[in-house]
């Protein structure tokens, strides 16, 4: 994950407490996916952003995921994702994602 | 009438070392985890020339082979060997590394670029014999200075060295004492930028067959900018490069728009011919030292070869309608405004079916489409993905979406109407502009009739807007015969008309 995005979501989550923050993700592969998921819950795996060593344990889902889907409007989700949903692998993502959360979200 | 491609150039500098001392993922590295094992490995992942060239997607790069030969190749392709790659390709060539850093200081007009004498006289013969190097550039490599020299501007006066297997053989030194913008890493990397420019501009006017002074314009739409403290960016790479290149008829501008540089510039450039502003303009691009080896963590790890080891440049060549060449048609333009949105379908619809759809055409209309063409060996092992697959994935489901295209032909869509990424990671060198040497040659061998070229660039990276951008164009087959049909006169036609005019007008006045 980009060191800034690190850098705001460390500080939303001082803002506004870990327990009240989710994270929602738009990456286009699975791997991409879990890696971002894992930054915002086990801290930054590749050692190099401000959520190094930093477990925030953050509520994390892809915006293809069904508990998100279902969170939206049918129309906007039609209009903004329901192409993308078409061309990603979403059981991938939902596996990547379910895997880590299972892992390392402290507030489900 | 529209503007015509009359060439295309694409060339690679093989820069491994300037992986590990100027590619920002190693530079950062270094700051924040000095001891880390990545900086340990990373030395032993590099490859020799020999292994660059002859990996597959930078024979395709230089055209050596088509992206229908790569798309033959068993993925991943860094462990095959592409028999019978050359340095030299109909497009460009791929420099070696010692070759490349005495052209940066033939393009050193400021005397910030010191190699060492011995180094000089080892390679500059090497040089010397590159048929697209001309003398006079030959003639600007300095005879060199002590390597205490260099070693002491690189210690005392925050130089920035460049070395070679490891070994210190030059150095850039600083422009400015104190202004950050002329330091010696920006000089750096604004000098990488322009050597490698300069390189694609001679062979983008040896592959168009042109004269050097027949280009009257040039932009330049690299990532770079260049300036001092009080106008950072001021420019002018373009003008900078064609200098070198010998372009002694051209002025020119810098165009900058992320990785949709590229295409933002060739619309411009492809309006300034149409509107008769200029009658040749080269769109020129170079490399970037700050992407070298970017996505070099995860190679490392998964125990591949650092494949981010090249300095890519580009040129391509417009001119006035010869009524051969391919044409720019500039009314199919596509555009990301500031109302699109950031939504995936809205960015692929303002850049693709929007501006099809206006010209009353539909998706499957267009051939082939290029957008980012980044080669799949490269990002995939770093969890990216195959990018321009993603992107044909995108156009189809967009296709299927507006019932221009059947569910069932989902899949088959990338196969008849994209093609397998060979572009270095460059940022806006993969940015749709690789395909076009291959479109123009098969548009003129009859084999195709349309491309689409997409840009895209990510605004927010400069931290002044969310904002994503793009813009699109289409390549057609030339109709400049059938438009002075339809018009029911031809341009000899005309002339033939205007020299009886004159003619008549001349017996007239000798009559009187």
């Amino acid at each position: 994950m980009d060191l800034e995005n690190q850098k705001r979501v460390k500080d939303f989550a001082d803002e506004y407490g870990a327990e009240n923050l989710v994270v929602v993700l738009g990456a286009a592969e699975g791997e991409a996916a879990g890696l971002a998921a894992e930054t915002v819950t086990a801290g930054d795996p590749t050692f190099a952003g401000p959520l190094t060593g930093v477990q925030l344990g953050l509520t994390v889902y892809h915006v293809c995921e069904p508990e998100m889907k279902e969170e939206f409007d049918e129309a906007v989700y039609d209009e903004q994702v329901s192409m993308m949903e078409m061309v990603l692998d979403v059981d991938d993502i939902v596996s990547e994602m379910s895997s880590i959360r299972d892992e390392f979200c402290k507030y489900l | 009438m529209n503007s015509v491609i009359r060439g295309a150039s694409y060339v690679l500098a093989h820069t491994p070392q300037m992986v590990v001392y100027n590619g920002t993922t190693q530079t950062t590295e270094r700051i924040v985890n000095p001891e880390s094992e990545y900086l340990k490995e990373l030395e032993s992942h590099l490859r020799s020339y020999e292994e660059c060239v002859n990996y597959w997607p930078n024979q395709v790069y230089i055209g050596n082979a088509t992206p229908e030969d790569l798309a033959g190749v068993e993925f991943p392709y860094y462990d095959k060997v592409k028999e019978g790659a050359e340095r030299y390709g109909k497009y460009g060539e791929i420099m070696p590394e010692e070759e490349f850093i005495l052209l940066v200081q033939a393009c050193d007009q400021f005397e910030v670029v010191k190699i060492d004498k011995d180094f000089v006289s080892a390679h500059k013969d090497a040089l010397a014999n590159d048929p697209i190097i001309t003398e006079d550039i030959v003639a600007k490599v300095e005879a060199g200075v002590e390597l205490s020299e260099i070693e002491a501007a690189v210690k005392d006066e925050h130089a920035e060295g460049i070395y070679v297997a490891g070994k210190l053989v030059a150095c850039v030194k600083r422009a400015h004492d104190i202004d950050v913008n002329l330091s010696a890493h920006v000089m750096h990397e604004n000098l990488m930028s322009k050597a490698s420019s300069v390189l694609a501009l001679l062979y983008g006017v040896r592959n168009a067959g042109i004269n050097k002074d027949d280009i009257e314009y040039v932009i330049d739409c690299a990532e770079e900018a260049c300036g001092d403290m009080n106008q950072r960016g001021g420019g002018n790479f373009a003008k900078a490069a064609a200098e070198i290149a010998g372009l002694n008829n051209a002025t020119g501008s810098d165009s900058r728009g992320f990785c949709a540089g590229p295409s933002h510039a060739l619309i411009e450039a492809a309006a300034l011919v149409k509107s008769g502003a200029y009658k040749c303009v080269a769109v020129t691009a170079g490399g970037c030292t700050a992407k070298l080896g970017m996505n070099g963590k995860d190679h490392v790890k998964k125990g591949l070869p650092i494949l981010e080891d090249c300095l890519a440049g580009f040129c391509v060549i417009l001119s006035e309608n010869d009524g051969v060449n391919p044409e720019i048609n500039l009314d199919i333009l596509g555009r990301h405004t500031v109302g699109t949105g950031s939504a995936p379908q809205n960015v692929i619809g303002s850049l693709v079916a929007d501006p099809l759809e206006r010209a009353g055409l539909k998706i499957t209309d267009i051939d082939k489409f290029s957008p980012e063409m980044q080669n799949p060996d490269i990002t995939k092992p770093a969890g990216a993905g195959d990018v321009p697959m993603a992107n044909y994935k995108m156009i189809a489901a967009l296709a299927v979406k507006r019932g221009e295209l059947d569910r069932k032909e989902l899949a088959s869509f990338s196969t008849n109407h994209g093609l397998t990424g060979w572009a270095p990671t460059q940022g806006h060198i993969p940015s749709g502009v690789p395909y076009i040497g291959f479109a123009r040659e098969d548009i003129l061998a009859g084999k195709m009739k349309t491309a689409m070229i997409i840009g895209k660039g990510s605004l927010f990276l400069g931290r002044m807007t969310n904002l994503f951008d793009g813009v699109s164009f289409v390549i057609q087959a030339n109709t400049k015969a059938e438009a002075e049909k339809a018009s029911g006169v031809s341009e000899e036609e005309v002339k033939g008309l205007i020299a009886k005019a004159m003619k008549d007008f001349a017996a007239s006045l000798i009559a009187e």
